[in-house]
């Protein structure tokens, strides 16, 4: 079979198990026939003869709630009713900041201690220590100093696309092939040079593949931070719309979520591509 | 006084002597080429008189001034060509000539490799990254960029030990050319009595390591300049050739238990050998 033929194929066969899982769900969640309610005054107790719908949505329900939502995804009506774009945008400020800082601080501070063996082996302890621990156990500490629930969502997420991007950098630093560098050392090549001209990108597919780790990690951790904290973003909506018994709006948040995932990972990934070379 | 001389040199790592009382010299736009069995500290020899490795021992002084470090004055072809394979042909030339000539500007810089991309044969391969490029041609860029910066001597290790018969005959011809053109000195690594015969004016032989020294130094009776095609007719190709491989088959471990030389007496001096009679 031909590529293209091949990618036909898998594509058809995508849009298949959509459709029978599209299927599965309508008739799973189709409404079965209404038992008579006993009594409408007992019915209106009961919230039965509400408009909303309890339990999970129908596909076509889920479609509905989408549309409404995408058609007017900024609105602003107080602190619990806010647009989906605006909490997506709240979210991604906050992953934006921590992770930026991230870079910023694993990528020279990985850089100085790939270059140093004697540092390497000095701080990996420490590294191995710190990275299994979870973001997320860091924020009472991080509401007790900083003592702003917003900025403890930066710092968290700071913390947890820091180590895969340190680790990362300083064994990519740290395997640099030998002739490359004896290159630069019989050409006299003054080390600042050395560093960017040919330390950085032969690194730099080792650098991004840490920072593509931590843009997943970064953005698993962040929907579960704004749970906790609460007031802004994604994970807010989530948990509030849990507290309003509306599970299509939470699907939808969860489709959002992995949606946006996806395209961290797709600009990264071209990122990746890049930076890579062959040898 | 020579261009380049290496006075009793020696390596050991702890107890093991990988050489010693190694000796000899160099003259201005001389092709030199060693040959030895593996281990017996070639690769050494070359890295230290690139400035890569350190001696244990001995002294290396190139035009008049002692060896200490590597320098732009010493180009070196790598065995594994140690192209940045991030780069193009011409940008891995380019970073030499940048590192050269600091000042130049882009159009100076340029021009210069292009003038090297044709005098490897590369033309119109310029923009091709090294993964692009077949074994011959990555070689052939790592010696464009030795040439690039114009040292006073051309360090070679074993450049051609990966490529076919074929294409290693074209390169060699090349190199014979513009090392004839540009009287290029030339310290040159080989495991090939034919590629020996063919480029070099002087072949040092190594005896086999561990303890391995400089045995002997073959001056060659071939005039230049020579021919791959015809040098089998000379007279005294076949003289050469059995020396040579009589050396590597028999001589080295005789040399290395001492049945031969003058073992024991520091510095050794090679046996200098010249078969025109």
């Amino acid at each position: 079979m031909s590529g293209k033929a091949q990618s036909l194929a898998a594509g058809a066969l995508s849009l298949l198990f959509l459709g029978v899982f599209l299927a599965i769900w309508h008739i799973a969640t189709a409404p079965k026939a209404q038992v008579q309610a006993p009594a409408d005054e007992y019915a209106k107790l009961l919230g039965k003869g509400a408009k909303k719908s309890a339990g999970l949505p129908t596909p076509e329900q889920l479609a509905e709630a989408a549309l409404t939502h995408l058609k007017d995804p900024l609105y602003d009506r107080g602190s619990n009713d806010k647009g989906i774009g605006i909490q997506l945008a709240h979210s991604l400020a906050r992953v934006g900041a921590g992770y930026a800082l991230a870079i910023l601080f694993a990528v020279p501070f990985g850089f100085l201690i790939g270059m140093s063996p004697i540092l390497y082996r000095a701080l990996n302890p420490f590294i191995q220590l710190m990275k299994p621990i979870s973001p997320l156990a860091w924020m009472p500490i991080a509401l007790y100093t900083i003592k702003d629930s917003s900025i403890s969502g930066v710092f968290v997420i700071f913390i947890c696309s820091v180590w895969p991007m340190l680790i990362n950098t300083a064994f990519g630093v740290a395997s640099v092939r030998r002739d490359w560098l004896d290159v630069t050392r019989t050409l006299e090549v003054k080390p600042l040079r050395k560093a960017f001209a040919v330390i950085l990108p032969a690194a730099a597919p080792t650098i991004v593949t840490g920072m593509r780790i931590s843009i997943g990690i970064a953005w698993l951790v962040i929907v579960a931070a704004e749970m906790l904290v609460g007031g802004t973003g994604i994970g807010y909506f989530v948990w509030n719309e849990w507290n309003n018994l509306n599970l299509t709006n939470v699907i939808f948040a969860i489709l959002v979520i992995g949606v946006v995932g996806m395209i961290l990972d797709f600009l990264i990934g071209r990122l990746q591509a890049a930076v890579t070379y062959v040898e | 006084m020579s261009f380049l001389q290496v006075q009793d040199l020696a390596k050991r790592y702890g107890a093991t002597t990988v050489f010693e009382r190694v000796d000899f010299t160099i003259e201005r736009g001389e092709f030199v080429c060693i040959i030895g069995h593996s281990g017996c500290g070639k690769t050494t020899i070359l890295n230290i008189l690139a400035g890569l490795d350190t001696p244990s021992a001995g002294t290396l002084i190139m035009d008049n001034r002692e060896v200490a470090g590597p320098s732009l004055e010493r180009g070196v072809v790598f065995q594994g060509h140690a192209l940045m394979p991030w780069l193009t042909a011409m940008s891995n030339i380019a970073f030499a000539v940048r590192s050269r000539w600091p000042h130049w500007n882009r159009i100076q810089v340029q021009t210069h490799c292009q003038k090297l991309i044709d005098m490897v044969g590369l033309t119109g391969a310029e923009h091709k990254r090294p993964a692009e490029l077949s074994g011959g041609m990555k070689q052939r860029v790592g010696i464009a960029r030795a040439f690039a910066i114009q040292p006073k001597m051309l360090l070679l290790d074993e450049p051609f030990g990966a490529l076919d018969a074929l294409t290693r005959g074209t390169i060699q011809d090349e190199l014979l050319r513009i090392c004839e053109a540009t009287r290029q000195t030339v310290f040159m690594i080989t495991h090939d009595v034919d590629e020996a015969i063919l480029l070099a004016d002087r072949i040092l032989l190594m005896s086999n390591g561990p303890n391995a020294c400089v045995a002997e130094i073959v001056e060659n009776p071939i005039p230049k300049p020579r021919d791959r095609h015809s040098i089998h007719h000379n007279p005294h190709y076949y003289r050469v050739r059995n020396h040579l491989v009589d050396f590597l088959v028999n001589r080295s471990k005789r040399y290395q238990s001492g049945e031969l030389g003058n073992r024991g007496q520091a510095p050794i001096s090679a046996k200098i050998v010249n078969l025109r009679h």
